[in-house]
């Protein structure tokens, strides 16, 4: 029936969920409004600027321009799930110790776009990093410490230090 | 935001077939909806009822074979194809293609065959295959049929799917020898919708160089991906030089029936046409002369 809601069982962070949404819920709006993970910044809704990037998968997409019942049996991991307890993520410090947060709103978005890059490839180029966060519109304009910060967590992770 | 509709989650082509079958044109397909979700959150599409044929791992798929060529699963994502081996060696434009469309989210959920369907002009993958001259399978219930890509679009946002039919597959054929092809298109920023862009495809005669075969097709430019065939017949025949590529860039801009937006107007575009024209052209030349 048109409007009624219907199942939909996901991993969110690790944890299983069986929620019951309206087909046309967004997947930001049911991390966001349903399950209140909202360190997924919503920005344009429009699939412009990227502030919604969560991983599926191990890979970055929009949470915006999925539906939530496109997620079924998939694997979903927010900014709320990639710290270790209280460990942050090498990418999450990186971008403290570089000083790449402004006024912070991209980065969660920031973070899941570089979170997914590093999974696939450890060593990026710069060119490569430019390309991972390419969809990702930071407003005060710091890429560069951006760029700087995901390769320094890239070194990091691959043992540096 | 986006009207309430009825949601089908099938797992089979036969199932998505006859759903579609039943509901026609109360339904949408969508696939990974990078470019459906936005008008229907613009209120601009209210279907009554969504088929959802993401799940449909049976057309995700990319398969190469020397006499066959290349087949793409509809529900194949941009990302794979940017990343596929096969697709790099055999068919670098389609992967460089894939580099500048859009983001790496959007390539990472939305498909080939979502693309296509959504019947966009300003589109970048259906002018880099009308210049593969790829072909197009679709299906409806006990019913297939091919299609040239060139054939498909019909007018803005709009394809040759009939009401029960979806699409099922990508064609590419092998160039001959002598074949080189590219694709560029003008961004304000990489991964933007393409101000104009251009797919050129050229097959030169082995041994003297000349012309044998030219396939030009502009995205942006028309209510469709646009093939300028004049163009193409400044080229054929010829040895192509310099001033041969002026003049099919300036044929084909005259083609053009361009869009005016905020992006440009219609002279602008014009004027970038030829541009392009000739820009890609000369690459795909280049490749066509070691290809």
């Amino acid at each position: 029936m048109k409007g009624e809601p219907m199942e939909l069982k996901l991993t969110v962070n690790g944890k299983p969920y069986e929620l019951k949404v309206k087909a046309r819920t967004l997947l930001v709006e049911l991390l966001r409004n349903e399950l209140k993970l909202t360190g997924t910044k919503v920005g344009c809704l429009d699939s412009a600027c990227g502030a919604c990037t969560v991983n599926i998968d191990g890979k970055a997409v929009r949470s915006c321009s999925i539906l939530a019942l496109q997620a079924n049996g998939r694997e979903v991991t927010t900014i709320e799930g990639v710290a270790q307890s209280d460990k942050l993520h090498p990418i999450q410090q990186a971008m403290i110790d570089h000083g790449a947060i402004e006024c912070g709103f991209c980065t969660p978005g920031m973070v899941m776009s570089a979170r997914a890059l590093l999974a696939e490839n450890p060593t990026p180029t710069r060119e490569e990093v430019r390309e991972a966060i390419q969809g990702n519109l930071c407003a005060d304009e710091g890429y560069v410490k951006y760029i700087e910060a995901i390769e320094m967590a890239a070194e990091r992770m691959r043992g540096g230090k | 935001m986006i009207a309430d509709f009825e949601y089908f989650a099938p797992k089979t082509v036969e199932k998505a077939l006859s759903l579609v079958s039943q509901y026609k044109e109360e339904a949408k397909i969508i696939a990974g909806g990078q470019s459906m979700l936005i008008i229907m959150k613009q209120g601009l599409l209210t279907p009554e009822y969504l088929i959802d044929i993401k799940g449909i791992a049976a057309l995700d798929y990319i398969k190469y074979d020397e006499g066959k060529g290349l087949r793409i699963g509809a529900l194949t994502i941009h990302r794979a194809i940017e990343k596929s081996p096969v697709i790099q060696k055999h068919f670098g434009v389609l992967s460089e293609t894939e580099r500048n469309l859009a983001t790496t989210q959007t390539r990472n959920w939305g498909t080939i065959g979502g693309n296509l369907c959504h019947g966009d002009p300003a589109g970048d993958p259906a002018p880099v295959l009308i210049a593969l001259k790829a072909k197009l399978k679709l299906a409806s219930l006990g019913r297939e049929r091919t299609i040239e890509v060139e054939e498909f679009s019909k007018d803005y946002l709009e394809v040759a799917l009939e009401p029960d039919e979806m699409l099922i597959e990508i064609q590419v054929p092998i160039p001959p020898p002598h074949t080189g092809a590219a694709y560029e298109k003008l961004m304000v920023m990489k991964g933007d919708m393409g101000i104009v862009g251009a797919a050129v495809s050229i097959t030169l005669s082995p041994g003297n160089g000349v012309c044998k075969d030219a396939r030009i097709a502009l995205s942006n430019c028309a209510s469709i991906p646009l093939r300028a065939k004049e163009a193409e017949q400044v080229l054929v025949g010829k040895t192509i030089n310099d001033s041969l590529l002026t003049k099919a860039g300036e044929v084909a801009a005259a083609e053009t029936n361009p869009p005016v937006d905020v992006h440009g107007s219609a002279e602008y575009r014009r004027e970038m046409v030829k541009v392009f024209v000739k820009r890609v052209a000369r690459i795909a030349l280049e490749r066509a002369k070691v290809g």
